[in-house]
């Protein structure tokens, strides 16, 4: 195995823990740029989508049972994000402190909920026989490159998702009146759009995504009660360090954090390269406070 | 006596009541001749949630099943033992927080428990400051002596430098260590790598990993970089699930690329799929495919309170054992209290055990039988491997630690 090809498969590990961090920060980034709340209870909705992967698996067998799992995280997780908005956060717009607290709150009693329900013990969702095995390359300048489906797949994943989130925001009805809100709420209210809806929806479609990115992560790693837990943290970390609110912003802070961080892993072991990882997104938002991508947005209260 | 009153709930109301009184007149009438005093309460003190739980929860029951069957035979010195149970949640500070309560509130006489390093340390300022006595059935990486904690679990000398014994005899020499990052994996590697340069080994690498992490694909790249013969593996919890899903997934699974694995033992396995980790290799004092008397009595004992199917381990058996040792310590010093318990421990001799025969050695660390198996995949281990005698155990190795003695007064 070469240096490049080395580099070249750090380059790749760097990628694929990306497309896992941008599914679980798009979300978060959306309901962060949008209705400006902090929803502590998000990475409790990858807990859920992995939960409910491992429910279908169990129940529906066959080749594309997996395909089914994502469907049902998806939809499962975007109603119960739907059905916390409606009860919880909308009741506390304005007061983001509040909102910190309350949903911190969901999110211990989600986490404790699937603890009395599934057992603390981690479950296991066996990926399906044609996300076995890998590419392996053998000759030229990358030989000894192995590149495993089921990552393929997660790459491929967000990579669609990210597509759909972006068609859904420029192209349809419900993306323009998003759009309208984000950028004066007042003005649209004014004009009609009820915005009590586009929160809701939006919220939805933010927890609908980490649900999937949950049903991903179950192919590479147990789904325990405290999965969530570990992943926020980084979702937190793209979402400053994107810039909120912006789709662009999120992608590029997502590759930024993957790739530097299994770039800094060839030198260093896994725990040092993630204090080299905070100690960077510190500096950066030294000097650029608003993170990657700037946007101007009346919501923020920043015009 | 007891079941039958307790049944009386199920009858009518009328028979209900006779029965009711026929026990209370038994109960009166004839006192269990044993159980004499006021009960003793013992803590028992395990993650119950948490990335520990996944091995700690078992550990529990079977601290709870040595507890039940002494308590069947009329408990220790005529008193029946009360368990207290508390949560350590995988959480170092917690453990301390709980050691204290149930030391403080509950005043337990003792205190079974505890997993990671990083509990250990933890609890035992607290132990040292209450005089009290914790048995901690875990392997763990030596270096540490307190006269308030009973070591039951491995000392490297009796678990990981058998291992090593075994991969040398096996013509395994370039080892790739790979650990959670904590106390345990970081100071059994240091000892792994005098002992792997020293007998002529090459050590390919060595990596940790978060406690709890999930992501391992620049750990998988460096491995594949560094053509180990064998990796030893000291990751905890369901980091292991990660690492070998990540591991197959480059196909490299433990068929292809031996695994030796210090915290994997049948319950593990179990919970992780045996398919998965079928073909790893480890190295323990306790298999439950041993073959012998106790061992056969102790399993059927657990099936039938946990239902057949479940699964015994050697941190398990660890547990169970530290509560049987304790009362036949108890009852050799025919006292309760911390200081007269640990010294009678010691004075036990050999006690037959489902892991062969154990003794407490004068530094309150146990001898025992070290053992390699493979894993089939039934979930069990095919015994490869025995070490000739009970080894004796050594909490600070002589070539990472030069010149410190465990000495107890």
């Amino acid at each position: 195995m070469g240096e490049s090809a080395v580099i070249a498969g750090q380059a790749f590990n760097g990628i694929s823990v990306a497309s896992i961090l941008l599914l679980a920060a798009l979300g978060l980034a959306l309901s962060f740029g949008v209705m400006n709340v902090i929803n502590m209870a998000h990475g409790e909705m990858l807990m859920v989508g992995g939960y409910l992967s491992y429910l279908t698996c169990k129940f529906v067998h066959g080749p594309f049972a997996f395909l089914v799992a994502l469907l049902i995280a998806f939809a499962g997780a975007s109603l119960l994000g739907g059905l916390l908005e409606v009860s919880v956060v909308r009741w506390l717009y304005g007061r983001p402190l509040d909102t910190l607290l309350a949903t911190w709150g969901v999110s211990l009693i989600l986490q404790q909920g699937a603890r009395s329900i599934f057992g603390p013990i981690g479950v296991e969702v066996t990926a399906p026989e044609w996300l076995n095995g890998s590419i392996s390359i053998e000759h030229g300048a990358l030989a000894g490159m192995d590149l495993p489906y089921v990552r393929l797949f997660i790459i491929l994943l967000a990579v669609v998702v990210l597509s759909l989130v972006a068609l859904f925001i420029a192209r349809t009805r419900w993306g323009l009146l998003l759009r309208a809100v984000h950028q004066d709420r007042e003005m649209s209210e004014a004009l009609g759009v009820n915005t009590s809806r586009v929160d809701s929806m939006v919220f939805a479609l933010g927890t609908g995504v980490a649900g999937l990115a949950g049903s991903a992560l179950a192919l590479i790693a147990p789904v325990t009660p405290t999965v969530g837990q570990s992943y926020i943290v980084y979702a937190f970390l793209v979402v400053i360090l994107g810039g909120l609110g912006s789709l662009l912003g999120t992608t590029l802070a997502s590759l930024l954090i993957g790739l530097s961080s299994a770039g800094a892993q060839i030198f260093m072991g896994v725990s040092l390269a993630d204090v080299l990882l905070l100690v960077m997104v510190v500096l950066f938002i030294q000097f650029r406070p608003k993170g990657i991508v700037v946007r101007h947005s009346r919501a923020l209260g920043e015009a | 006596m007891q079941p039958s009153c307790r049944n009386a709930r199920s009858q009518k109301f009328g028979s209900s009541l006779i029965l009711m009184a026929a026990c209370l007149v038994l109960t009166w009438a004839f006192p269990s001749a044993e159980a004499a005093g006021p009960p003793v309460k013992v803590g028992v003190l395990q993650s119950l949630t948490g990335t520990m739980a996944i091995s700690e929860v078992t550990v529990k029951s079977a601290e709870m099943l040595a507890i039940d069957q002494i308590n069947g035979a009329g408990g220790v010195l005529g008193r029946k033992l009360v368990p207290i149970v508390e949560d350590g949640a995988s959480d170092p500070a917690i453990f301390a927080q709980k050691a204290q309560k149930l030391l403080e509130q509950d005043k337990v006489v003792t205190v079974f428990g505890g997993w990671t390093s990083a509990s250990r340390k933890a609890m035992l300022p607290v132990f040292e400051r209450f005089h009290g006595l914790l048995w901690y059935p875990v392997q763990f990486e030596g270096n540490e002596c307190s006269p308030d904690i009973m070591y039951s679990g491995a000392q490297p000398n009796q678990q990981i430098l058998p291992a090593l014994d075994w991969a040398f005899e096996k013509g395994y020499k370039r080892i790739f260590l790979l650990g959670s990052d904590y106390v345990f994996p970081r100071t059994a590697n240091l000892i792994l790598k005098k002992h792997i340069l020293h007998r002529g080994g090459v050590v390919a690498g060595e990596e940790y990993v978060p406690l709890g992490g999930t992501d391992f694909s620049s750990v998988v790249t460096k491995i594949r970089l560094a053509h180990p013969q064998i990796i030893f593996n000291t990751l905890n919890g369901d980091s292991n699930v990660s690492f070998f899903k990540q591991m197959t997934a480059v196909g490299m699974p433990p068929s292809k690329l031996p695994v030796m694995s210090f915290s994997i033992a049948e319950q593990e396995a179990k919970a992780m799929g045996p398919s998965l980790v079928a073909g790893s290799y480890a190295a323990w004092n306790y298999f439950e495919s041993l073959d012998n008397t106790p061992n056969k009595k102790l399993v059927a004992a657990y099936d039938a309170k946990f239902g057949a199917g479940s699964v015994l381990d050697d941190p398990m058996v660890h547990g169970y054992i530290d509560v049987i040792l304790w009362a036949a310590a108890v009852k050799k010093a025919g006292s309760f209290d911390p200081n007269a318990v640990r010294k009678a421990a010691v004075q036990l001799g050999w006690t037959s055990s489902a892991m062969g025969n154990v003794k407490f050695a004068a530094n309150q660390s146990l001898y025992q039988t070290a053992y390699v198996g493979i894993l089939q995949p039934d979930g069990m281990f095919k015994i490869l491997w025995q070490s000739k005698n009970p080894l004796f155990p050594e909490p600070y190795d002589p070539l990472a630690f030069p010149g410190k003695h465990c000495v107890l007064k």
